[in-house]
């Protein structure tokens, strides 16, 4: 185990973010406009001083190799179209609040797919099954800028019961958490649904039926470990869609989180804020796999030796 | 699962095969209620300067937002503009996206995949690594890179949405692609001197068709759900073309005084997911025993 998450730290790691680094800086520094280009006040000796201060007048493969040495030293660099800030500061600061959310909707979602999955794959083929998963597949078709502004028009504008948007309170987490964890309440309940049915054919499970065990029991303490393998894996990238924010769920309820940069810095060309989400992005994505690796060889032992 | 099996060896030739698959699909309700949604909506879509009440950027502003009438079977919005007509017109543009995008990802996906599985070793190693890093990118922000730095054009939509699609489908592929390899007919193959291309093209290509379209079924909805977001954000097609994504922007801009203008939008999109998503998931259980769940 140890070897392995050693090669996976130390060169699998950074081979993967020196890739993702290189096509970033390179399509968008290859694409025509730049952070300056929109702005139609600035007169071109202006811009020109502008570039000039943030080294984008040298040769590419300087600014390239400049830009990785101080990313490797922990510097992003500075926001272009927010000066005086520095790329880390704003990550640094609107991480927190997608974190936050995105724990709520996780929780949501694991609670409420877990369940799911196992009371429909118990109960295969019936009526309840089918209802489940028709329920599941709705989560799945329906996008969050829908759903979202469903959910504020029915429990925030006709009932009033939630506020519609805002960050403050703890009844403000309850809409966005329900929008964002939606469609992976959906995920899960279909993956828990078909690692479950896999195993329930199997015959430790037949062996702990025959012990006499009652229904619950043989789900809960002998089927559930095996077929969270499935959820597990999904996890991983879930997990890190889930905390890294989510545009369109804080667009629809002005929360100030992550993934407005995402979009935003895309189109304001602010080079230094799109490398940084992305790379901040991998990071997370790249950790929450090997995390979830690790977890998947202590749920299946098969696993630990491969 | 046993009655399938023997049902199966019963008639061993691939013609009927294929035929127990159509027997299985046809006998899932829910996949052929799909199918005939999407049809019409299709049928619909495409005819849409034909069948369309209205021209898709009619205004009329002395209308206004109205809810569905005789006149205006779904209704109108801020600018008086008939809501079916314009779901009609959307519906071509995401229609469009969904197939061509899709099409797109499996051009990529199944040559990626297929290379890799065939030629195994080093290539597959460092092109295998390859999708694997790529599954860290964030591809939203790739495609909204795309979509904000380059000129915008449905083109352009539907290669960004495939270039970002085709990942599961390269790994799918070559999983399939490297079993196929140890069987005799490709020994066969090999023994009579035929070059790596014509095996390729021709025999382990068709035997891979069903894992593909299955995959493809299902690579559509994400691929429309994609191009509804980007419609969402300001990035896919341009007003006053529509698309869905646009009208559900434009009705969860005015849906306090206007829900329905949010609502019929949502759900045709919706449905149109629902319908696609359980005809992918009836084709696999008819066409690929393995993964069937019974």
């Amino acid at each position: 185990m140890i070897p392995f998450l050693l090669r996976r730290v130390c060169i699998e790691m950074p081979l993967s973010l020196l890739v993702i680094f290189t096509v970033t800086f390179f399509l968008i520094r290859l694409a025509p406009g730049g952070p300056f280009s929109s702005e139609k006040s600035v007169s071109a000796q202006v811009r020109a001083e502008l570039e000039r201060h943030y080294g984008l007048d040298k040769p590419l493969q300087v600014q390239y190799v400049n830009y990785l040495a101080s990313v490797v030293r922990g510097d992003l660099g500075p926001s272009f179209k927010y000066p005086g800030s520095t790329v880390a500061d704003l990550i640094a600061g609107a991480f927190p609040v997608s974190l936050e959310l995105g724990c709520y909707a996780l929780l949501f979602a694991l609670l409420f797919g877990i369940t799911a999955g196992m009371l429909a794959a118990s109960k295969n083929g019936t009526w309840c099954d089918y209802l489940i998963m028709s329920i599941g597949m709705g989560g799945i078709c329906i996008p969050s800028f829908v759903l979202g502004p469903l959910l504020v028009l029915v429990f925030g504008l006709i009932l009033g019961w939630l506020p519609v948007a805002g960050w403050s309170g703890p009844l403000d987490r309850v809409l966005p958490s329900l929008t964002l964890g939606m469609v992976y309440v959906a995920y899960i309940a279909r993956l828990m649904r078909g690692g479950m049915l896999e195993i329930l054919v199997q015959d430790f499970i037949k062996t702990a039926r025959a012990k006499g065990l009652s229904e619950r029991m043989v789900l809960v303490r002998h089927a559930m470990r095996g077929s969270l393998l499935p959820v597990v894996s999904f996890l991983g990238p879930a997990a890190a869609g889930l905390v890294t924010g989510s545009f369109v769920v804080e667009t629809i309820f002005s929360i100030p989180g992550l993934g407005r940069f995402f979009v935003t810095a895309a189109f304001n060309r602010d080079y230094t804020m799109i490398m940084g989400t992305v790379i901040f992005y991998a990071v997370i994505i790249i950790t929450f796999n090997m995390v979830v690796d690790v977890l998947l060889a202590y749920l299946d032992p098969r696993l630990r030796n491969g | 699962m046993t009655t399938r099996r023997t049902e199966r060896t019963g008639g061993a030739t691939g013609g009927s095969l294929r035929r127990d698959g159509m027997r299985r699909f046809a006998r899932n309700r829910i996949a052929v209620g799909g199918c005939l949604f999407l049809a019409v909506m299709a049928a619909l879509s495409l005819c849409a300067p034909v069948v369309a009440p209205y021209a898709y950027d009619a205004q009329d502003l002395s209308l206004g937002a109205t809810f569905a009438s005789g006149k205006h079977w779904l209704g109108t919005d801020i600018l008086g503009r008939d809501l079916f007509t314009r779901i009609l017109y959307g519906g071509r543009v995401t229609f469009a996206v969904g197939v061509c995008a899709t099409l797109v990802s499996v051009l990529i996906g199944v040559a990626w995949g297929s290379i890799a599985g065939w030629a195994g070793g080093k290539t597959d190693t460092v092109m295998m690594r390859f999708v694997d890093i790529a599954y860290a990118f964030p591809f939203t922000i790739f495609v909204i890179i795309l979509m904000v730095f380059f000129e915008r054009s449905l083109l352009l939509l539907f290669m960004a949405i495939g270039a970002v699609e085709w990942l599961t489908m390269a790994r799918i592929v070559r999983g399939q692609v490297m079993a196929l390899r140890q069987r005799e007919f490709v020994e066969v193959a090999i023994g009579l001197g035929l070059s790596r291309t014509r095996i390729v093209l021709r025999h382990i290509l068709p035997n891979i068709a069903g894992p593909v379209i299955v995959y493809a079924t299902l690579t559509i909805p994400a691929v429309m759900l994609l191009e509804a977001f980007l419609s969402f954000l300001g990035l896919g097609v341009q007003p006053p073309a529509s698309s869905w994504g646009i009208l559900i922007r434009e009705g969860a801009e005015s849906m306090e005084e206007y829900p329905w203008l949010l609502v019929f939008p949502g759900i045709l999109l919706s449905a149109t997911l629902f319908s696609l998503n359980f005809i992918g998931d009836g084709l696999r259980d008819a066409f690929d025993p393995r993964t069937t769940r019974e």
